[in-house]
């Protein structure tokens, strides 16, 4: 039987002490990618440093943006009036998560962190690179219908399963943390990392750093969203393929554009080409179809998940045409 | 008590760990093996079996309870997260002999066959209702949409909690 250590602690700098010392410990927050994961013996950290009774709960909006605690529960981020009102695109992603059971336990820190859902990091006797270094990718020569077409490497073609961060990209967040090292702001697109040599690194984060918030900046011409999750049931299911956008348009032109996908790539994914062949066009299927184009344009597909290709270029229309009908 | 426990707050999980709780309103102080779930500790220290273990991955809703009135998965909570906090669980919806209208409901509309994920059921479709006296058939679909049943095909289950639903704001 393997020893686990654990601390409760109420305040930052304890947490971060706490993880300094002792190189094979973790945070845990709601436990809902952690603790199934230590069930299943995929992650075996000797030490679990409580963090939820640090108070980093409050969700500020106002007229220079938000800022939202990373101890957050998912679900009241979700259901916050304000976010609701002036961030609706981060509240769909979210209530398009999981379950409200687990939307009740899930924090805003542990959603960016959560870990693939590939099947064969989550099962021990396979090979996976991510999960133990050095020994191969199952998931290449296996079932991959539920993996990445977009940003994968030689070593691992795993999604990043989050619904929330596809929101966040498309909004611009930045990511707060406090570590050894003092504070970082991070901006969302440099917080998540490719998986290239390094599968088993998945974002920017030092040992012991500490999320403490997430913050937007004002949502300026970013109301008319829509997030739209393509999955096997309609719900409580991880997204095949979803489309966060969100349209300015004046008159008939696009004035601004913001999309980001999910469920398809190995980090949240921004498609910047596809916002900039929608800007100063027509808002119109035509544009919408070559914008749609331009998100999976160097997509590398595996024997089981080519269909993605396809389902993304139509779910990026349909996001988009939602938008410019309710506009 | 024994006094050579490791206190709550460095305690080795694989030691055992001292928690208080409050468990259906009743207060319990308990010495535990600091490994185990708050699954566990309701079912194997409590011997509240209603609480069901089903997947043990978050997956299916067996093990849903609410602590501090928030529904949760009990296999994905740590107990030693737990001390100082409250926990309802099936055992604790009747009132005396008189079962909770969600109860005679299921029963009445024939909304459970097996019966496994009937608890996480009327757990979820309880804190719903105290929140939401009027839910629609949607927010109640949405709310169950965690909490798998693999018998009844869900429409009985729907049928059921609206009948309670209307019995609670009866008044009865
Ligand atoms: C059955 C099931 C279905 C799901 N479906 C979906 C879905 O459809 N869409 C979706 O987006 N998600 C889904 N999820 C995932 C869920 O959203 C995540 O598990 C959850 O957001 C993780 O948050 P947590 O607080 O529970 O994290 P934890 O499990 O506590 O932690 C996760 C990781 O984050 C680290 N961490 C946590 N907080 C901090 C912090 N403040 N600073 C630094 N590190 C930190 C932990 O050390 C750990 O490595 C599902 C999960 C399950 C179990
Ligand atoms: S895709 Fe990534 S996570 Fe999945 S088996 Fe390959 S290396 Fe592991
Ligand atoms: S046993 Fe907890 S969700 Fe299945
Ligand atoms: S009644 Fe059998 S699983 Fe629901």
């Amino acid at each position: 039987m393997r020893e686990i250590r654990y601390l409760s602690v109420a305040a930052e700098g304890p947490a971060i002490r706490a993880l300094q010392a002792d190189t094979d410990a973790t945070y845990l927050a709601g436990g809902t990618s952690l603790l199934d994961l230590m069930k299943l013996e995929v992650l075996n950290f000797a030490q679990l440093v409580d963090v939820n009774a640090i108070p980093l709960t409050k969700i500020e909006v106002s007229n220079d943006g938000a800022r939202i605690g990373s101890m957050v529960r998912n679900s009241d981020l979700a259901l916050h009036p304000e976010i609701a009102a002036r961030y609706p695109l981060l509240s769909e992603a979210l209530l398009s998560g999981a379950s409200p059971q687990i939307r009740n336990m899930a924090t805003v820190g542990g959603n960016l962190l959560q870990r693939t859902r590939c099947y064969y990091y989550r099962d021990p006797s396979t090979a996976c690179n991510k999960r133990n270094p050095g020994s191969g990718c199952a998931a290449i020569d296996g079932y991959n219908r539920n993996h990445a077409i977009l940003g994968t490497s030689d070593h691992c073609i795993a999604t990043h399963a989050s619904d929330m961060c596809v929101a966040l990209a498309a909004l611009d967040a930045v990511v707060h943390t406090q570590g050894p090292g003092g504070e970082r702001h991070i901006p969302f697109a440099e917080f998540h990392r490719l998986p290239g040599d390094h599968p088993e690194i998945e974002s920017v984060l030092q040992h012991g750093e500490l999320i403490t918030a997430v913050s937007l900046p004002p949502p300026t011409g970013l109301r008319q969203s829509r997030y739209l999750k393509i999955r096997d049931r309609a719900s409580y299911a991880f997204a095949l393929s979803a489309v966060a956008a969100a349209l300015r348009i004046e008159g008939n032109l696009i004035r601004g554009a913001r999309i980001a996908l999910g469920g398809v790539g190995t980090k949240p994914w921004r498609a910047v080409e596809a916002e900039q062949a929608l800007v100063g066009k027509p808002a119109n299927r035509a544009t919408f179809t070559l914008a749609a184009a331009e998100t999976v344009r160097g997509a590398r597909t595996r024997p089981h998940n080519a269909f993605k290709v396809e389902l993304t270029r139509r779910a990026v229309v349909r996001a988009l045409s939602t938008i410019r009908g309710a506009s | 008590m024994a006094t050579d426990l490791i206190p709550l707050g460095d305690p080795s999980l694989r030691q055992k760990v001292r928690l208080e709780l409050v468990v259906n309103e009743e207060r319990r102080d308990l010495v535990i093996d600091g490994y185990k779930s708050l699954l566990e500790l309701l079912r194997e220290e409590l011997q509240l079996t209603g609480t069901k273990h089903g997947c043990e991955l978050g997956e299916c809703g067996a093990c849903a309870v609410l602590l501090d009135g928030q529904l949760v998965l009990s296999c994905l909570v740590a107990a030693v997260e737990c001390d100082g906090r409250s926990v309802q669980t099936v055992e604790g919806m009747q009132n005396g002999p008189t079962l909770h209208p969600l109860q005679s409901c299921f029963a009445d509309a024939g909304a459970a066959q097996c019966g496994y994920c009937t608890p996480g059921f009327l757990l979820a479709a309880k804190e719903l209702l105290e929140r939401k006296p009027d839910a629609t058939r949607a927010e109640i679909a949405e709310a169950l949409s965690g909490q798998l049943c693999r018998c009844t095909g869900y429409l009985q289950i729907f049928e059921a909690v609206e009948a309670a639903a209307a019995q609670l704001r009866g008044g009865r």
